[in-house]
C-alpha cells in the first residue's frame, strides 16, 4: 500500500500539502504525523517547512523527529519542500542554524545592492510569486512538466550546493539559484508544489508514483 | 525572464457568501465562494484574497469552512483577512488552509500582534493591509498619506510610509496597500502612494483601490512599482477575464504567468 507520511513538527500549516497529495493520489493513504514510528513505516515521506530555519531545526529535535527524518532520507522516496530542502544542507545563514548535513553546502540570504533612485524597480525580499523553473537534469519528478514552467515561491534564503551533480533545477532572481536538488531517493524543492496549480500537482503526482 | 507580476482578484465574503455579486455566465451560484474561487483559478488568477466582512461574531466561523473547502480544491495561494485580532485567529485561519493572513486594524491597535504572529508562523504568511488617504498640502513636498483603520473610518495620525517600514521591521512578509481616495472610483491606483511605499521597503507590495481598466494595472506595476495588483469589480462583473488582463500586461512588456 502507498502510504505517504507528511512530517509534522509544528512549523506551519500542512493542510495544503496533505490536500494536494490526496487530490493527486486518491488511493494513497496520506498522513500528517509527528510519530517517528509512522514515519518509519510509511512508503514515502514529505518534509515541508515554513518560517525560520533555527526554529525549524529546534522543533524537529523537540518532536524527536530528527533521527526518523535522517533515516527516511536514506531509504525511501523523500520529498523536501522549502525548509525541507534547506535543512538537508550543513548550515544556514539564518541564525547560523545547523541543518541535517545530509548534503554538502549551505543556505544563504538574497542580498541586492540598493539601487540609487534610477527609476528601476528594486528586487524584493522575500522572493514571492510565480517564477520559472529551469530543469537542469532529467528526472521522473519532472515528467510531463514543461521546462521553465512556473511554480510558486516564497522565501528569503536559498541553497548553495557544493556538488553540481545534485542540482535538478534552477530559477533566476536575478542570478540563477538552485531551486531543486535530486540525489538517489531524495528530491527537494524550494518552491511550493502544493500551491503551484497544475505544474505543482503534476510534480506531486509524479512523486507519489516515483520508484527510485 | 524571471518573477512574474501577480494578478489577484479579491472577494468580499459576508456570512459565508460572496457579496458585490460576481457575474460570470458560467456560474450556477453567483455567491458561492468555492465555485468562484475555482472559476478564477481556471482563468489563471495567481492568488486569491478573501476579505471577511461579516459583522456578526456568530457567523465569523463561516469563513473557516469556506477556506477549508477552497483549499481542498484550489491549489494556488489563498490570503484571508477581515477581523483578525489575535494570534489565535491567525492560527485558526492557517489551520483551515489559508496560506497568508491579512491584518489591518489590529496591526495598528496592537503592533505586537504582527511581531508575535510572524515569529510564530513565519513572515511569509503575515500580510499587513494598509488603508491610506492622501493628506494634501500646499507644497507637494509635504504631502503625505495617513493610515486609516476600521474600514477607513478612523484616522490614526500615522504616516503610511513610516508605518510600512515599521511593519517590515516587525516581521510582515507583504503589504496590501489600498488607496482610500481611489477605492471604488475606477480612476486607477494612487501611483504616487504605491511607489512611495514600494520603494521605501524591501517587501512585495500589492496595489489595491481604483482599478477601472487594464491600463490601470499596467500603470500600477510600471509607474507604481507594485509587485502584484489586486482588483475586484473589473473581474467580478466579467468586464475582463484574468487571462485578458495578463495578455494585456504581457503586451506591455510585463512578465506574467500565462
Amino acid at each position: 500500500m502507498n502510504t505517504i507520511a507528511i512530517v509534522d513538527y509544528g512549523m506551519g500549516n500542512l493542510r495544503s500539502v496533505s490536500k494536494a497529495l490526496e487530490y493527486v493520489a486518491p488511493s494513497a493513504t496520506v498522513m500528517v504525523t509527528s510519530d517517528p514510528a509512522i514515519i518509519r513505516q510509511a512508503s514515502r515521506i514529505v518534509v515541508p517547512g515554513q518560517g525560520a530555519m533555527p526554529h525549524c531545526m529546534q522543533a524537529l529535535a523537540d518532536h524527536g523527529l530528527r533521527q526518523a527524518v535522517l533515516e527516511a532520507a536514506q531509504n525511501k522516496p523523500f520529498l523536501g519542500i522549502c525548509l525541507g530542502l534547506q535543512m538537508l544542507f550543513e548550515v544556514s545563514e539564518e541564525g547560523n542554524a545547523q541543518g541535517l548535513g545530509i548534503l554538502p553546502g549551505h543556505v544563504q540570504k538574497f542580498r541586492f545592492e540598493t539601487t540609487a533612485d534610477t527609476g528601476a524597480q528594486k528586487l524584493k525580499v522575500p522572493h514571492m510569486g510565480w517564477n520559472q523553473v529551469h530543469q537542469i537534469a532529467d528526472h521522473p519528478l519532472w515528467h510531463e512538466i514543461a521546462d521553465d514552467a512556473r511554480f510558486y515561491f516564497v522565501h528569503s534564503y536559498f541553497v548553495v550546493a557544493n556538488e553540481q551533480g545534485i542540482i535538478a533545477g534552477t530559477t533566476c532572481y536575478p542570478a540563477p539559484f538552485t531551486c531543486a536538488i535530486a540525489t538517489g531517493n531524495i528530491f527537494a524543492v524550494q518552491f511550493h508544489p502544493e500551491k503551484s496549480n497544475l505544474a505543482g500537482l503534476t510534480l506531486l503526482r509524479n512523486f507519489t508514483q516515483w520508484m527510485p | 525572464m524571471g518573477l512574474a507580476k501577480r494578478i489577484i482578484p479579491c472577494l468580499d465574503v459576508n456570512n459565508g457568501r460572496v457579496v458585490k455579486g460576481v457575474n460570470f455566465v458560467s456560474l450556477r451560484d453567483a455567491g458561492d465562494p468555492v465555485e468562484i474561487a475555482r472559476s478564477y483559478n481556471e482563468q489563471g488568477a495567481d492568488e486569491l484574497v478573501f476579505l471577511d466582512i461579516t459583522a456578526s461574531s456568530d457567523n465569523r466561523d463561516l469563513i473557516l469552512h469556506i477556506v477549508e473547502e477552497v483549499a481542498a480544491q484550489v491549489f494556488i495561494p489563498l490570503t484571508v483577512g477581515g477581523g483578525v485580532r489575535k494570534v489565535e485567529d491567525v492560527r485558526r485561519l492557517l489551520n483551515a488552509g489559508a496560506d497568508k493572513v491579512s491584518i489591518n486594524t489590529s496591526a495598528v491597535m496592537n503592533p505586537a500582534l504582527v511581531e508575535e504572529a510572524s515569529s510564530r508562523y513565519g513572515s511569509q504568511c503575515i500580510v499587513v493591509a494598509i488603508d491610506a488617504k492622501q493628506i494634501a498640502s500646499e507644497s507637494p513636498a509635504s504631502t503625505y498619506w495617513e493610515v486609516f483603520t476600521h474600514g477607513g473610518r478612523k484616522p490614526t495620525g500615522i504616516d503610511a510610509v513610516d508605518w510600512a517600514k515599521k511593519m517590515q521591521r516587525l516581521g510582515a512578509g507583504e503589504i496590501l496597500l489600498t488607496s482610500m481616495d481611489r477605492d471604488g472610483t475606477c480612476s486607477g491606483f494612487d501611483l504616487a502612494l504605491t511607489r512611495a511605499i514600494s520603494d521605501a521597503i524591501d517587501l512585495p507590495v500589492i496595489a489595491s483601490g481604483g482599478v477601472g481598466n487594464l491600463d490601470h494595472l499596467v500603470e500600477g506595476i510600471q509607474q507604481g512599482h507594485a509587485d502584484a495588483v489586486l482588483a475586484a469589480s473589473i473581474f467580478h462583473y466579467g468586464q475582463y477575464t484574468i487571462q485578458q488582463a495578463k495578455q494585456y500586461l504581457a503586451q506591455h512588456g510585463i512578465e506574467v504567468r500565462l
